[in-house]
């Protein structure tokens, strides 16, 4: 335990020598990445085992990413059991070390939600955006073994976007664009992303979004790039504040936003259709579940989600309403970190940008990216 | 003997024989947790055991999910006596942490060849090169 300990706030004390930082200070809460078996393979999951049996305990409220499969109906989705097997030990071994087996990338949206300007430290690169840029929380960009240091020492180290000076817009991004659907923010963020790489871009001219639109814009910007913070003009908690003369300017219209969705289509026809990069919250699982009523589906689709939103949408009927049409909720998990490369499907339809990016080389997948009627017109 | 100063990232002090890269090392999918053999395609480490030497490169790449394999390295008794960086980036920094591996950066690496004889003094930050190979 005295090791482990030592260790841990070793790894915080170099991290904040690495970048500078004054002290540490307390952070209340913690999102660790690093959950699926497909992500950490063997290394991780012995690493896991041996800090829980050593009695690591997480000292604030820490919550975990998506796991490689959803923990109760994984035989149903026709999961590997070799695969199952070393996910389930991952997860014990958080839950030993106290830690919320949550596995969602939506933390914010299952029960652990900051407030505006609390201390953080998150893994997760769409949950950090989230919460830095929508809530106004603090956090900066932290692996998975360091937000689980956090989570053991209570502290993280002060640097970066936990200080004032730090979030700052470095440009101006002027939107000419017409944002309907979901789809058109994960475009916007792929682009932006590219564009901007980890810098912190100020949006002017989106005249409306939800937070599920927000979700879906940080996360391919995440993906995309390394943004993990960004302001929109009288939307985000901390545009007021912030001085935009003198900023490099881009501007961004119609055309460049349906180029992105042409560019990410690699594919043609797909195997399946997965939505919920980032998780679904129970508002876009509702109207999934709507725009299903009375229809029947060519091809699988997956909602994916959730534990939490998935027991609210059984409760409602939703969950119901797509099995019906032939798809299905699946919680704990998503397209990006599950094993779908081996489970025969070679192309994959989705309306996240963050998932357009990362299926390609991570599941091997070819993509089609369009936006949700286009995809659900198309199966039915 | 000369003496080379740099920063402690991960404390410990070992002597033993360098292994230099001069191309930067991705742990995941470049060294075999199990065997400690390099295994990336193409690198100039190809082929070799990375166990007991004091491994200099310039800096980290790739997945986060190095940090595990340093870890993994530590375990299977396969890991390096030291690691020797220019500048070690959070991968590697979280790695020889987690992992108990003696690691200092800011070292001018080019000044060190494979074969030398090293010792690494993590905790004070020093790399000495006590019998060069050239």
């Amino acid at each position: 335990m005295g090791e482990v300990m030592e260790r841990m706030f070793r790894l915080l004390v170099s991290l904040g020598e690495i970048y500078d930082a004054d002290r540490m200070i307390p952070v209340s809460s913690a999102q660790i990445a690093g959950v699926s078996y497909k992500s950490i393979g063997d290394p991780g999951v012995e690493f896991l085992e041996d800090y829980a049996d050593k009695g690591a305990v997480a000292k604030i409220v820490t919550f975990l990413n998506p796991a490689g499969m959803d923990i109760e109906d994984w035989q149903d989705l026709k999961i590997p059991a070799s695969f199952a097997e070393k996910q389930l030990r991952i997860m014990n071994a958080y839950k030993k070390m106290g830690i919320v087996v949550s596995a969602t990338c939506t933390p914010y949206l299952a029960g652990n939600l900051p407030r505006f300007g609390e201390h953080i430290a998150w893994s997760e690169s769409s949950a950090i955006s989230f919460s830095n840029s929508v809530i106004g929380a603090r956090t900066n960009r932290e692996g998975g073994p360091s937000a689980l240091a956090a989570s053991l020492c209570g502290v993280t180290p002060n640097y970066g976007l936990h200080l004032d000076q730090n979030r700052h817009p470095d440009v101006l991004l002027d939107i000419h664009a017409t944002l309907e659907d979901n789809a058109d923010f994960g475009a916007l963020g792929y682009m932006v992303g590219k564009q901007v790489k980890n810098r912190i871009p100020y949006f002017r001219g989106i005249k409306d979004a939800d937070t599920d639109q927000l979700k879906a814009l940080g996360a391919a910007m995440a993906a995309s790039g390394a943004v993990a913070l960004y302001h929109v003009e009288n939307m985000t908690p901390e545009a007021h504040l912030m001085k935009i003369e003198g900023l490099e300017k881009l501007s961004v219209d119609d055309k460049d936003v349906n180029e992105v969705f042409s560019k990410l289509s690699t594919g043609k026809e797909p195997d399946i259709v997965i939505l919920g990069c980032p998780h679904s919250s129970l508002k876009e699982v509702m109207n999934i579940s709507r725009k299903l009523e009375g229809k029947k589906l060519r091809k699988p689709l997956w909602v994916c989600t959730s534990r939490m939103v998935k027991e609210a949408a059984n409760r409602m009927g939703l969950t119901q309403t797509i099995e019906a049409a032939g798809g299905r909720i699946v919680a704990d998990t998503c397209m990006v970190v599950s094993p779908i490369e081996n489970m025969g499907y070679a192309t994959t339809a989705v309306n996240s940008g963050k998932a357009a990016n990362y299926l390609p080389s991570f599941c091997k997948q070819n993509v089609v990216f369009s936006r949700l009627d286009t995809l659900l017109e198309n199966l039915t | 003997m000369e003496l080379l100063k740099g920063r402690t990232i991960s404390p410990g002090k070992v002597e033993g024989e360098s292994l230099v890269s001069k191309e930067p090392i991705g742990f995941y999918g470049g060294v075999d947790p199990k065997t400690g053999l390099f295994i990336e395609r193409g690198h100039e480490l190809e082929g070799k055991s990375i166990k007991d030497k004091i491994l200099v490169f310039p800096c980290g790449k790739g997945s986060t999910v190095g940090s595990y394999v340093l870890y993994g390295l530590a375990k299977n008794n396969q890991a390096p006596l030291a690691i020797v960086n220019r500048e070690t980036e959070t991968i590697v920094a979280t790695g020889a942490i987690l992992a108990g591996i003696p690691c200092v950066d800011r070292i001018p690496v080019e000044r060190i060849s494979t074969g030398d004889h090293l010792v690494v003094d993590a905790t004070a930050g020093t790399v000495s090169i006590v019998k060069s190979t050239s």
